[in-house]
């Protein structure tokens, strides 16, 4: 089975880990952002959060072009701010509010912006993988360079979609990186004590693709295998699958306080969080903590002011409950209705 | 204008729409080998694999890989099999292709057409032979078409591949071998919407689809020997469907009854009736009548199967009940 072995992290271009590290940064002062507004009761329905996860967005996202298009899932903030997605559009579109990327008729669980290929996240556990393999597939039809991301959790492994899609991308060979985000958990569950067999890597890989494995946590090492995989898939090569392992550091949603996990367990994964890991690196590689510090600060101001700003901002226009339904058939608005 | 059949019109359809967009394409089981029912025969040798594409037994992921391809600017004809089948694809239907336009604020389209063979045929059984149309129906986000003559299954057809929203498309399997002038012309439409009036009548009101068109004129002839003269409605679309057609109709003759395959027990004519009801009850001289089939799995066994079948006699019966008030 190939393996990370030839992709130690610390070959890695300092600028790089750099912009890498802000990517990260950003994604955290999003979900802190959004993760208060929930406990505050301004975001309404479920939050997942998904910190913790962040190297695996930055480090895949990084090597993808604004064409090449993605699908993530309910937990898919990351996954969007790392493709291009405007946090302030989505902080809006989690606040329910106009302008939000969705105009608010979305939420959390429903971002998507086609202009930078965010093709959507999906409240259905992994739904969004037919639909990146049928991306892929309409892309090559269309004779079109494109390769298309699929990210989905641990807990996708086990639906009926994780089979049929991974067959139907080798059977068509389409251009296409599966992603699978292995956070240990299936919502409040183990996955470990869900699933049969040999994981993730193995059913790939008795489907006909070939299968790596990645440090999730370290955002240097993601980004090097899969600056080696994306060429390969862009060239032809079929379609590909990487597990990151990772760990969620909070809750399933904003408001789980996870108590169904080793406490002791959890609170050390802090020590390894992708942040901490990669400011270290950062240290090693020479960066000032002041250089560090300023990063951390734009990022938390930038997410403050986009929250700021969703809570100011209005509501949608009631008559868009029934626009962007169907051309014909749709309901009538009235405005006395 | 040529005799074709249901079946030969829906191939056309295809082919025609095909040549004109290449973006259109069509996916499903065995279409390589023309489909099970041979309404995809020759394509492959004129679009060749990659446009007429033979997939795994996967219905989940045809459906929402059709849902992907739609999204980034393909046309997806996808084809079922079996209405039956569809089941296995209902979170790719229902949840993604119908929603997708609404819940990322019309920033996508999903323009694909989903082609269901359905009804009773040829002893079948439970799982080969439902009419589940009206559950689509229920669907925000969906268009749901049920064409009945070879003509209408060609114009709507290629009017649902134009669609830019989802189009569940129903096609009864008895209908395949059915007979009728079509037009050649490449432009033909049949626009999703309005209804047909199929026969012309004064006394009695039967609005049906699909394969019961068939049926109903059938009782109709009956109906004529009897002094009745029905009208019958083929509504051809069923969301949205044509109120202003049934109305008029009703207004005309003041009595109205729905015929349909389908289990009568939250069927679609429940809202036809529901809705005329609502609006016309004024008007109607006689209580309105659904006739569906009884809320029972399909069976095999021919009597048992004929059992459920709506058939000329029963719509006789009722429309004379009918004339009584």
């Amino acid at each position: 089975m190939p393996n990370d072995a030839a992709h130690p992290s610390h070959n890695i271009d300092r600028d790089r880990l750099v912009d890498l590290y802000r990517t990260m940064r950003r994604i955290r002062a999003f979900e802190e952002a959004a993760e208060k507004a929930s406990l505050d009761g301004l975001v309404g329905g479920a939050v997942h959060l998904s910190i913790g996860q962040e190297a695996v967005a930055a480090g895949v996202c990084a090597n993808l072009r604004r064409t090449d298009q993605i699908t993530t899932t309910h937990r898919g903030h990351g996954h969007c701010i790392a493709k291009g997605t405007d946090p302030g559009a989505m902080m809006l579109e989690l606040f329910g509010k106009e302008g939000g990327t969705c105009g608010g008729k979305g939420g959390s669980m429903h971002i998507a912006d086609f202009e930078v290929g965010m093709l959507g996240a999906n409240g259905v556990v992994a739904a969004g993988i037919p639909i990146a393999v049928g991306a892929a597939h309409g892309a090559k039809l269309m004779g079109e360079d494109k390769v298309v991301v699929c990210f989905f959790g641990d807990g996708a492994i086990n639906r009926g979609p994780f089979m049929e899609g991974l067959n139907w991308a080798t059977v068509f060979k389409l251009p296409v990186l599966f992603v699978c985000e292995q956070n240990g958990f299936a919502s409040t569950t183990h996955s470990d004590a869900v699933t049969g067999g040999g994981g993730a890597n193995a059913r790939a890989e008795s489907l006909g693709l070939e299968a790596y494995e990645v440090d999730g946590n370290d955002v240097a090492a993601v980004d090097g295998l899969v600056g080696d995989l994306i060429p390969r898939i862009r060239g032809g090569g079929g379609p590909m699958f990487l597990s990151a392992r990772t760990y969620r550091l909070k809750g399933h949603t904003s408001v789980d306080p996870a108590l169904y996990r080793d406490q002791d367990h959890a609170a050390a994964q802090w020590d390894v969080d992708p942040l901490v890991r990669a400011a270290g690196e950062l240290r090693r590689l020479g960066l000032a903590d002041s250089d560090l510090a300023a990063i951390d600060s734009a990022a938390a101001g930038e997410m403050a002011r986009v929250a700021e700003t969703a809570e100011a901002a209005e509501t949608p226009a009631l008559q868009h409950a029934f626009a962007d339904i169907q051309d014909i058939g749709a309901p009538v608005w009235e405005s006395s209705s | 204008m040529s005799v074709i059949s249901y079946q030969e019109a829906g191939c056309q359809a295809v082919a025609e729409e095909m040549r004109r967009d290449p973006s259109v394409w069509a996916l499903g089981e065995d279409l390589g080998r023309g489909g099970v029912f041979g309404q995809y025969r020759g394509l492959i040798d004129e679009f060749g694999p990659e446009r007429i594409a033979d997939t795994p037994i996967s219905e989940a992921t045809i459906m929402g890989a059709s849902v992907g391809a739609a999204l980034v600017g393909t046309r997806p004809v996808v084809e079922m099999r079996f209405a039956d089948f569809a089941l296995c694809a209902v979170d790719e239907m229902v949840n993604q292709a119908a929603k997708a336009r609404f819940m990322f604020g019309g920033q996508a389209r999903v323009p694909m057409v989903i082609r269901q063979p359905s009804g009773m045929w040829r002893s079948s059984a439970a799982q080969h032979s439902q009419s589940l149309e009206a559950w689509y129906t229920h669907i925000p986000g969906l268009v749901v078409a049920a064409p009945y003559t070879p003509a209408d299954n060609k114009g709507l057809l290629k009017s649902a591949i134009r669609c830019d929203d989802p189009v569940i498309y129903i096609e009864h399997k008895d209908n395949w071998a059915l007979e009728g002038e079509v037009p050649d012309d490449d432009d033909f439409l049949v626009p999703l919407g309005p209804a047909r009036l199929a026969r012309e009548g004064a006394d009695v009101t039967l609005v049906t689809w699909s394969k019961m068109v068939g049926v109903a004129e059938q009782a109709a002839e009956l109906a004529a020997e009897k002094g009745i003269d029905m009208e019958i409605v083929d509504l051809r679309t069923l969301w949205p469907w044509d109120q202003d057609m049934v109305f008029a109709s009703v207004e005309k003759t003041k009595r109205l009854m729905v015929v349909h395959e389908a289990v009568q027990v939250g069927g679609f004519g429940a809202e036809i009736a529901a809705t005329v009801a609502e609006h016309m009850a004024h008007v109607l001289v006689a209580p309105i009548r659904r006739l569906g089939a009884p809320r029972a799995p399909i069976s095999y066994a021919k009597p048992l199967e004929d059992l459920l079948r709506i058939t000329p006699a029963k719509i006789l019966a009722t429309a004379l009940e009918q004339m009584q008030r």
